[in-house]
Formats: structure tokens, C-alpha cells, sequence
């Protein structure tokens, strides 16, 4: 019993940052109808920034705020010079480009950085916590992470339904020629888009980067287990991101546990799959794809 | 309608040049707007109407010509542009955000306006359109055609517009309903004095309401007149109009 709500709360904890990596990538896919392969070497990227300046400084909290910055900056830029010239052309010239970018900021990371694992601080402490003499499989960091996931996740829904730049947000995302038709700057929007993306990823990649290593590459299978969170969500809903993520969260941590932590990564591409076969448009999808 | 526009305004185009690729559509068409009057823009499928409307709204980018609105050209601006500068296109079939309530709709058309003046402007909307203040919080979607051209008209006043561009409002309504999207229009000119371009192809319709009116053939102005003028020219029904 004492395991099984183990594995349940650690899963969970993983689950947050599916959640956060899916919620980022389902913006983009509202916004821009833009799959961002790069999404996870962009965190990884902020990542690497915020340690510069944590070892630099030693202020964690530092590093920390220059990641969500320096994430707002790259997908604000990635936007404008990159996915723009894409748009309005054939699905797979912005698949082709975003996979482009994911092997040039991998690259360049490793130019910059070299390519061997870093460790990385956590916020809060790793010790695992325990009610008694119970241990529970989690610690305070990993409180610290739902909170932020759940907090973020949360500014963001109240942003989107209850203000104005949020009626834009939705309004460009579901039709941009109306949306320009009514004045909204739809331009401005979807770099605003991309910003708020690459701020959710780079708060993934804080959140994750302490259990995986930092390395040019560390993000990668964090990226696939994001995408399968915003996939079982249906691509298209926050909420089901976010609900995506605990899902995969808790199946992985089970199969981890009680199966072996060998194969945690295979079910997780198998998920994938599963979805994707059996229900392409999202777990909790009732009616067909949206009408136009 | 909303509340008298004080500094309506008078569209004048010029020598409009404009297409798709290689195909030119409109090939130098001038049309002039009376502020406060209604203009009809008729003719047959193909003629130019709706690319007219997009040239002027900024979808398709003229290639010469001028689209003069209180003096200032908004020739080649962007739609968004286009639409702050006060020309509301309700565009034909369905422009409605389905996704979103029939409220949000309208507060996106409202955001055009200065804050303070929202609030009232939808009260004046609601009151004005029952039929979208009972269905508010609805999913825009959900409403029937008839419903959801008032929302479109109603979202595009809600900007507060200087010039109203409408791309066949009747298109797929019901006869009832289309007198009523043809009253309300009438309406808008007569208390609101809104200058408004009618693109229709019942130019029956659209002749009674209208106070000018041209006649679009093949991307040129075959006739330009008086609406009554235009409904008494048997020549002109019989060639283009086909009444």
C-alpha cells in the first residue's frame, strides 16, 4: 500500500513536468498549427543559461528568473526570424524547420557548453520526505514542482479566459483571418504566443534538469514524454495537456516500479502510440475535430 | 445604430488594380461612398464584388489604385490596419468564432473601442439584438445562420465602425430573415449614418435599400447611378442584374 502511493506521488511529480512541457507545445499547436520539435532543446538551452549564472552568482533564484526570461526572449525570437517564414506554407516545411533547430541549438549548445553531463541545483531540498516513520517517495522539490506546474498552469487559463490579451490569444488561434478582420495584430499575437511557450518549457526545464543531468541532449526523451501528454490530451486542450501529463506520469511510475525502470521510456513511446492509433484526437475527445 | 457616428466618412476608391497570382480581377474600378448612404455593388458571379470588399479590407493587396477614407489612403495596409482605421468588412458565409461565445465574440469586436466605452456599447448591442443577449453565453457554434449573420453584423459594430463592408448578408437565409437582415442595414444608414458598401447578387433586394448603386462585369464599373435609376434600367436588369 505504502508502495503503490509511492509510485502514485512520484509519478505525479514526473507527471507535472509532462504537464508543463505538453501545455507549452499545445500553445504553440493552437497558435501557430506548428509541431515544436525544438520545444525541449529550447529548455534545455534556458537551462544552460540559468546555470551559467547560479555558479556565477550562486543565486539559485537568479538563475531561475533568467531561464523564464531568456525563454520568453528565444521563443519570441524563434517565432519572428524563424517559424514566420514558414507559415502559410505545406505542414512539413515547420516540421522540417523546427527539427532544423532542434539540431542546431543542440549543436550550438555543445560548441558553447561541451557535451558532458552537469549537475544541476533543485530549488528546494531532495531529502525524501515521510509522514512518521513512513517515507513517501517525494520530496520538498518535488512539492516545489507541482506548485509551480499547477501555478503556471493556472495564471495561464485565467489569462486566456478573463483578459483581453487573452481573447486575442484564443481569437488568432482559432481564426486569425477574423481575428485581423476585428483588428487584433495577429502577428503580435503569435510571437506573444511563443514567448509565453518558451517560458512554460524553460520552467520545465528548471523543474526537470536537477533528476536527468544537464547535457546538449538531456531534454530529448523529456520532450517525447511531453508530447505524448499533450497527444493524450488531444494537442488542442490546455486542461487536457496538463490531465495528459499525470496520466503518463503515474502509468510510467508504475511500470517503473513494479515492472522494471528498463522499460519506463518504451511505454511511454508505446502510449504514444496507443493514442495515436486509437484515439488520434485525445483520451477525453467526444466530438469530432473542430468544425471550421 | 450603436450611437450616431458623428465623424461618418466617405469611401472613395480609385482606379482599382487587383488579383490573385496571375489572374487580374478588378481592373481599375472607381466607386465613391457617400458617408451615411448605402452603396450597392452588383453584378454576376465572378464579377469582382468580394475581391472588391478584399481589396478594400486588405486581404488581397491592391496592385494600383487608392482607397481613400477621410482623406487618408489605406491603399496596401494590412486587414488588421484596415480595421482600426474604421472599415468593418462582414465577410460572406460564416465568420463567426464557433469556438467562442457569442459574448466573447462580441467583446473582441468591442476591443477596438476605448475601455470606458465597452460596457455600454454592448448593452446598446444587446438591446438592439435580443436574440444574441439570450444566447450570450452560448458557444457561437451553436447558433442557427439567421443568428449567426446578426452576430457577425453585430460583432462588426461593435468596432465601432466608420464604413460598414457587407458581403452578401442574405446569402442562405430564409426569406423572413432576410427582410430582417435587410431592415436592420436600412437601419444602421437611417439612425446610425453609417456609410455602407452592399455587396448583394439579389440586386433586387439590395436596389430597394440602397441609395447608389454600380454594376461590377468582368472587374470593370459597367454602370454607376442612383439606385432607382439602376432598377429602372431595363437594358442593364435584363444584361447583368438578371431581373
Amino acid at each position: 500500500m505504502v508502495e503503490f502511493l509511492n509510485f502514485t506521488l512520484e509519478g505525479l511529480s514526473a507527471g507535472m513536468i509532462y504537464a508543463a512541457i505538453g501545455l507549452s507545445l499545445v500553445l504553440i499547436w493552437r497558435g501557430t498549427r506548428v509541431l515544436n520539435y525544438a520545444q525541449g532543446a529550447m529548455a534545455m538551452f534556458t537551462s544552460y543559461l540559468a546555470l551559467l549564472v547560479i555558479n556565477a552568482t550562486g543565486n539559485y533564484w537568479l538563475g531561475f528568473a533568467v531561464a523564464l526570461a531568456s525563454g520568453l526572449v528565444i521563443g519570441a525570437v524563434v517565432e519572428r526570424v524563424v517559424i514566420r517564414q514558414v507559415t502559410g506554407k505545406p505542414p512539413l516545411n515547420a516540421v522540417i524547420v523546427s527539427i532544423g533547430l532542434l539540431i542546431g541549438i543542440e549543436g550550438l549548445a555543445g560548441l558553447l557548453f561541451g557535451s558532458n553531463n552537469r549537475s544541476f541545483p533543485p530549488a528546494y531540498s531532495i531529502n525524501g520526505l515521510s509522514i512518521g516513520s513512513v517515507a513517501l517517495g517525494i520530496t520538498w522539490n518535488d512539492v516545489f514542482t507541482a506548485v509551480a506546474v499547477l501555478a503556471a498552469a493556472g495564471v495561464f487559463a485565467v489569462v486566456f479566459r478573463y483578459t483581453t490579451v487573452g481573447l486575442r490569444l484564443r481569437a488568432t488561434a482559432f481564426s486569425p483571418a477574423v481575428a485581423r478582420l476585428l483588428g487584433v495584430r495577429v502577428g503580435r499575437m503569435l510571437t506573444l504566443g511563443w514567448a509565453l511557450a518558451g517560458l512554460l518549457g524553460a520552467l520545465a526545464g528548471m523543474l526537470v534538469t536537477p533528476s536527468t543531468f544537464l547535457s546538449p541532449n538531456s531534454m530529448d526523451v523529456i520532450f517525447v514524454l511531453g508530447f505524448t501528454a499533450a497527444v493524450i490530451g488531444g494537442l488542442e486542450s490546455p486542461a487536457g495537456a496538463v490531465a495528459g501529463g499525470l496520466i503518463l506520469g503515474v502509468v510510467l511510475s508504475y511500470a517503473g516500479g513494479y515492472l522494471n525502470s528498463q522499460v519506463v521510456n518504451l511505454f511511454g513511446l508505446a502510449a504514444l502510440l496507443l493514442v495515436l492509433m486509437l484515439r488520434p484526437n485525445g483520451l477525453f475527445s467526444s466530438a469530432p475535430a473542430r468544425r471550421v | 445604430m450603436v450611437e450616431p457616428v458623428r465623424d461618418s466618412a466617405t469611401l472613395v476608391i480609385e482606379d482599382l488594380v487587383a488579383g490573385y497570382g496571375a489572374v487580374q480581377v478588378l481592373r481599375g474600378v472607381s466607386v465613391t461612398a457617400p458617408a451615411g448612404t448605402i452603396t450597392a455593388v452588383l453584378g454576376a458571379n465572378g464579377a469582382g464584388k468580394t475581391t472588391l470588399l478584399r481589396a478594400i479590407d486588405g486581404s488581397v493587396r491592391p496592385r494600383r489604385g487608392r482607397i481613400r477614407l477621410s482623406g487618408a489612403d489605406v491603399a496596401g495596409r494590412r486587414p488588421e490596419e484596415v480595421a482600426r482605421a474604421g472599415i468593418a468588412h462582414v465577410p460572406e458565409g460564416q465568420g463567426v468564432i464557433t469556438e467562442l461565445t457569442v459574448a466573447e465574440n462580441l467583446q473582441l469586436g468591442l476591443l477596438l473601442r476605448p475601455r470606458a466605452d465597452r460596457k455600454a456599447a454592448l448593452a446598446e448591442i444587446y438591446r438592439r439584438f435580443a436574440i444574441l443577449a439570450d444566447r450570450r453565453n452560448r458557444a457561437a457554434g451553436t447558433l442557427s445562420g439567421g443568428e449567426r449573420q446578426m452576430l457577425v453584423i453585430a460583432r462588426a459594430l461593435a468596432t465601432a465602425p466608420r464604413v460598414l463592408l457587407l458581403d452578401e448578408p442574405s446569402l442562405g437565409l430564409a426569406p423572413k430573415v432576410v427582410s430582417n437582415v435587410l431592415e436592420l442595414i436600412k437601419g444602421l444608414r437611417d439612425e446610425a449614418g453609417l456609410t455602407i458598401v452592399l455587396v448583394e447578387q439579389n440586386a433586387r433586394s439590395a436596389l430597394a435599400i440602397a441609395d447608389t448603386g454600380i454594376v461590377l462585369n468582368l472587374g470593370a464599373v459597367v454602370a454607376s447611378a442612383p439606385a432607382a435609376a439602376l432598377a429602372a434600367d431595363d437594358a442593364l436588369r435584363r444584361h447583368y442584374l438578371g431581373f
